[in-house]
């Protein structure tokens, strides 16, 4: 061990890029591995496991020479490993089939639900982080008190509680009986002819445009199911922060600093939270991620028109297309966003650059 | 010494606290009160351990329990009548049956996709992760690879495809949550395998000349039991839960089974004027899976007191 750190000292400045160059390199070889992973488990799901995948995708009540054309179109009288380097090559040129429900392909309306689904998610992760972290703070300075145990009792509620069910009866509490917030939806039908969206991010639009009235409308909307997605991802940072600061409470740093005689605020917020905070941002990551699987139900309950919805529709209506499609792209930015969160937090900790 | 240890009477509290156990049971037991005085000190996973000890015996007395047939209702005079009409404690349906009824035999099915999901990914997870673990090289390179792509999907979105494929029912939804709940306990199961892959006794069971085969049937999936084990129970509420959703979405039990998430799906129509008959099956599934995931949480504290607390 020692003779390593003395050559990592002298001969920093060439080392350190080649070695972020090389995890980079590794993270870009799983990443595509990964997807290929994902694309192999649902070609699978599509292809291989319904016993007429034609009819899978068409459904039961197709004509005839409906079915035959989308059995040719699929190319399913190849054998498998040609119909999955065709999926291969579909996927990679953003072709993942036609909807038969909306009738566009798949990845247009993806395109046009995700953003949606973001705000959504972002909505909610912002809610979380911001109650959760100080409550998780507040948890492991008073460990053992009733505060922590409240805490906690509040975590594991949201660990448990069914989503759709919270949800509903969110919505008649605060929509039907005290008239707090708007319908489900994302905006009232009024805005939607009046206020045209550039990004599809309604909530930036609407502010980019000097919209208020709009704003007003979209924060009634979206402030009950990024309220309850907010809970869940409470649930998961408040317990991991607690965590991370009872781990930071207990360094010797803390006890220098009290001996230094700073004040108990000063140590906690900002010696302690501050070491805490890079496996923190990890830990936002992953809910993020968390709260993109969330939205499907999520969405069902208040009529959101995102990634979720559209799978569950898609679901209804037996459009495997669709499914799979959204599948893959979730599974996508699942994938991405996990090994984006290992690289910032290998970019933030110094002490895991020399590894 | 000796005759200190003969004094103390067997099976008391300091013939299993003992620091010098005569027999291998006494070690045995000695360690089950340590962990049992750790988990009794918890109220909070006592109060999970009674939830779900509530939930076996509710589900084995069903039967015995129910005022009401669960699948039959009496449409013509007890439809929707809210929680405290006469007979029905919890109220009843669009279609006349009673709540109460319904949930209790519901129970069963909870049950039923909770052991039956553990049955199943439970295996497959240890065997993987300890394969992978004590083989290392390039089976643990490909089966690791595997673990991941599949803990790469979000667990509802790829139960939802799976189910999609294989067509609705609690069959199907049971295997589609089994799919995506190994990976985790394959992770587990070979992180431990890799902390005593090098250790001295494995060293002595090859000496011996043991298989590869029964050194981890034997020897190393022993060791990894109880991080599974409380592995598997903290993910029990998080099984009824995607279970629940798969059934609120028409992919679970399908009707008239009393599935819980299905019941809610069921109530949904009515929740302004009738908020009960949604309302009493997400209480019932918030009570479980929060029993599971205190009993896990104690199970955790109490069985690896280093991580107690976090």
């Amino acid at each position: 061990m020692a003779p390593m750190d003395t050559s990592a000292v002298t001969r920093r400045p060439q080392r350190r890029v080649p070695a972020f160059a090389s995890a980079l390199m590794r993270f870009i070889v799983m990443a595509a591995t990964t997807l290929l992973g994902l694309l192999a488990v649902t070609f699978f799901i599509g292809r291989v496991i319904p016993i007429d995948p034609a009819l899978a995708i068409v459904g039961d009540r197709a004509p005839q020479h409906v079915v035959e054309r989308i059995r040719l179109e699929l190319g399913l009288d190849l054998p498998l490993y040609q119909q999955f380097w065709i999926y291969l090559k579909q996927v990679a040129s953003g072709d993942f089939g036609t909807s038969v429900l909306t009738t566009n392909p798949v990845l247009t309306d993806i395109l046009r639900v995700f953003p949606a689904t973001i705000e959504l998610a972002t909505v909610g992760t912002i809610i979380g982080a911001v109650l959760g972290i100080p409550l998780g703070v507040l948890a492991a300075v008073k460990r053992g008190s009733i505060a922590d145990q409240v805490v906690r009792v509040i975590g594991l509620v949201g660990y448990s509680v069914p989503i759709f069910w919270l949800g509903l009866l969110a919505l008649v509490l605060f929509y039907a009986k005290l008239g707090w917030v708007a319908y489900p939806g994302r905006m009232d039908i009024v805005y939607e002819y009046t206020f045209t969206p550039t990004t599809g991010f309604y909530l930036v639009d609407a502010i980019w445009q000097g919209e208020w009235d709009v704003v007003r409308d979209l924060f009634r909307h979206i402030i009950l199911p990024g309220a309850l997605l907010g809970y869940f991802s409470l649930a998961y940072i408040s317990r991991m922060t607690r965590s991370f600061m009872l781990n930071e409470l207990s360094q010797e740093y803390i006890v220098a600093a009290r001996a230094k005689g700073l004040s108990e605020a000063r140590i906690i917020w900002f010696h302690a939270l501050r070491n805490a905070a890079v496996p923190l941002v990890t830990v936002i990551a992953l809910s993020y991620a968390g709260l993109l699987e969330g939205s499907v139900l999520t969405e069902t309950i208040f009529a959101w028109p995102g990634l979720g919805l559209y799978i569950t529709n898609s679901l209804q209506n037996a459009d495997m297309n669709a499914v799979l499609g959204g599948t893959v792209v979730i599974g996508a930015v699942f994938v991405g966003i996990n090994l984006l969160s290992d690289l910032l937090y290998r970019t933030l900790d110094p002490r895991t650059r020399s590894r | 010494m000796s005759v200190v240890e003969q004094t103390v009477k067997p099976y008391s509290r300091e013939w299993l606290l003992s620091d010098r156990p005569q027999s291998r049971r006494q070690a045995k037991l000695g360690r089950a009160y340590v962990v049992w005085r750790r988990f009794g000190e918890n109220r909070l996973a006592l109060l999970g351990l009674v939830i779900i000890l509530a939930l076996l015996f509710v589900a084995a007395f069903a039967g015995v329990l129910a005022p009401h047939d669960p699948l039959q209702g009496d449409l013509r005079n007890a439809r929707l009548l809210p929680p405290g009409a006469e007979g029905y404690l919890l109220g009843t349906d669009d279609q006349g049956r009673d709540i109460l009824s319904r949930l209790l035999y519901g129970s069963r099915l909870t049950l039923l996709v909770v052991v039956l999901v553990a049955v199943i990914a439970a295996p497959v997870g240890l065997i993987v992760g300890t394969v992978s673990g004590y083989a290392g090289g390039w089976i643990d390179a490909v089966l690791m690879r595997i673990t991941d792509i599949f803990l790469a999907f979000p667990k509802l979105v790829l139960a939802l495809a799976l189910v999609a494929a294989l067509g609705p029912g609690i069959e199907n939804a049971i295997l589609a949550i089994a799919v995506t709940s190994w990976p985790p306990y394959a992770r587990i199961a070979r992180a431990e395998t890799m902390t005593f892959r090098q250790s001295e006794f494995i060293s002595a069971v090859q000496l011996m000349g043991a298989s590869p085969f029964r050194i981890v049937m034997r020897h190393v999936m022993p060791l990894c039991l109880s991080s599974l084990i409380v592995r598997v129970t903290l993910d029990m509420a998080g099984i009824i839960l995607t279970a629940a959703g798969l059934g609120f979405l028409g992919l679970g039990a399908q009707p008239p089974l009393p599935e819980w998430g299905a019941m809610i799906a069921s109530g949904r129509r009515f929740i302004l004027d009738q908020w009960w008959v949604a309302a009493m099956p997400g209480i019932a599934i918030l009570i479980v899976s929060l029993g599971f995931n205190l009993l896990g949480d104690g199970l955790r504290d109490a069985l690896d007191p280093k991580e107690a607390g976090q």
